[in-house]
């Protein structure tokens, strides 16, 4: 029997990445995966306008990154796992952007991740 | 011929990295995790595999939205890592087995499950932190073989594709004509999310009872939809399917060596499983 496809909309701040978003979000991502190189970093840390424009963001996708809004960037397509190379050029780890996403601070989101042991 | 001697089950989370080189395995965060791993560490030191199929996912290193491969296998003689962007070491690089390598992935076509096969292959924390965590320091020499499975890009594969994908990988490990001691590596899990409103979701009983099952009855997990299990374990928490691949490529009865679960490292619920083949 063939499995289900996935469904985006039933399980609530939930949003699996399907191809809709991986079309949406392509030159976000592509530029979000060039920052695996060192060098990369450092050329978007010196312009980041430059940067962007050579990767060709949308203007969503410009102003998520300018916000540094995961959230925003979700939306615009763009895929956790190249985010979290984005967010590590502000030495953000996934508890600063889990903290970011759920409106708490960070040491609240540390103790609802403790609390989920009990 | 080869033999697989066992399957071991750990989660792969990055600041498990940074906690081992800042020296971090004594401090109290810290302590409840790493107590678990001497034992599957004295067990690896007593059967010596001589290598390790590593059944991970690509986080964004090696692979991008370009060409993202549902089952990649490495077959090159040496594999590196990288910072990740994160400034993480570059590590010295881990040897691979390209003869076993691409043994496998002819026994796996053979039998219809149509790998990517890649010569150059880098490696992220998934493989990498495994490998810290069960051979320390330079006891790392164990030959690998590395499986990537796409849980970057839905869809990804089902839970019963992935278990249909370990059976084979043991038959193919098992008509090696080499005398080798394997030992089959899935990493991963167990319940998380990274990324949404519910960033941070765990869920204790769902991960308690896919450790149950794991052991004792690896097909009830693969009825579960990749839907399911992102509603069940989180958006991350599809890593299960790397413990699915692993058990798949152990026999059909198994004995469970060590096990241990911790909640929380980092983001996510820890989950720790060693296990034999039944004689």
């Amino acid at each position: 029997m063939a499995a289900k496809l996935v469904k985006v909309d039933d399980i609530p701040g939930t949003y699996p990445y399907d191809g809709k978003l991986a079309i949406k979000g392509y030159a976000l991502n592509k530029m979000c995966y060039s920052f695996n190189d060192a060098a990369n970093r450092a050329e978007f840390v010196r312009d980041e306008d430059a940067y962007c424009a050579k990767f060709g963001l949308n203007a969503e996708q410009r102003d998520a990154i300018r916000k540094r809004d995961v959230l925003a960037l979700l939306a615009a397509g763009g895929n956790v796992y190249y985010l979290a190379k984005f967010a590590g050029i502000f030495g953000l780890g996934v508890q600063d952007i889990g903290a970011q996403q759920t409106g708490m601070t960070l040491e609240a989101f540390k103790a609802k991740l403790k609390a989920a042991g009990n | 011929m080869a033999r697989i001697v066992g399957g071991i089950c750990t989660s792969h989370i990055p600041a498990i990295g940074n906690a081992i080189a800042r020296g971090l395995q004594n401090d109290p965060y810290w302590q409840p995790f790493f107590q678990s791993y001497p034992p599957v560490r004295e067990w690896l030191e007593r059967v010596k595999p001589d290598v390790a199929v590593m059944v991970y996912n690509d986080h964004g290193l090696n692979f991008f939205l370009d060409k993202m491969p549902t089952f990649a296998i490495g077959a090159a003689a040496e594999y590196q890592n990288a910072d990740e962007g994160w400034g993480l070491p570059t590590l010295p690089p881990y040897p691979g087995d390209p003869a076993l390598s691409w043994h496998i992935i002819e026994q796996l076509v053979n039998e219809e499950f149509d790998i990517t096969s890649c010569q150059e292959m880098r490696v992220d924390h998934a493989f990498t932190v495994p490998i810290a965590l069960l051979w320390p320091g330079t006891q790392r020499r164990v030959r690998t073989v590395p499986v990537a499975v796409n849980t970057v890009q839905h869809p990804l594969p089902t839970p019963n594709r992935c278990f249909r994908l370990g059976q084979a990988l043991g038959r193919a490990i098992g008509s090696y004509p080499e005398d080798l001691r394997v030992v089959v590596l899935g990493t991963g899990g167990l319940s998380h999310q990274l990324d949404g409103e519910r960033a941070g979701f765990i869920n204790k009983d769902f991960d308690l009872e896919c450790l149950e099952k794991i052991v004792n009855d690896p097909e009830a997990l693969t009825k579960y939809t990749i839907h399911d299990l992102v509603r069940l374990a989180g958006t991350q928490g599809v890593e299960l399917i790397m413990w699915l691949v692993m058990r798949g490529a152990l026999s059909t009865r198994v004995r469970q060596v060590h096990r241990h679960y911790h909640i929380p490292v980092s983001n996510t619920a820890a989950g720790l499983l060693l296990l034999e083949n039944a004689a």
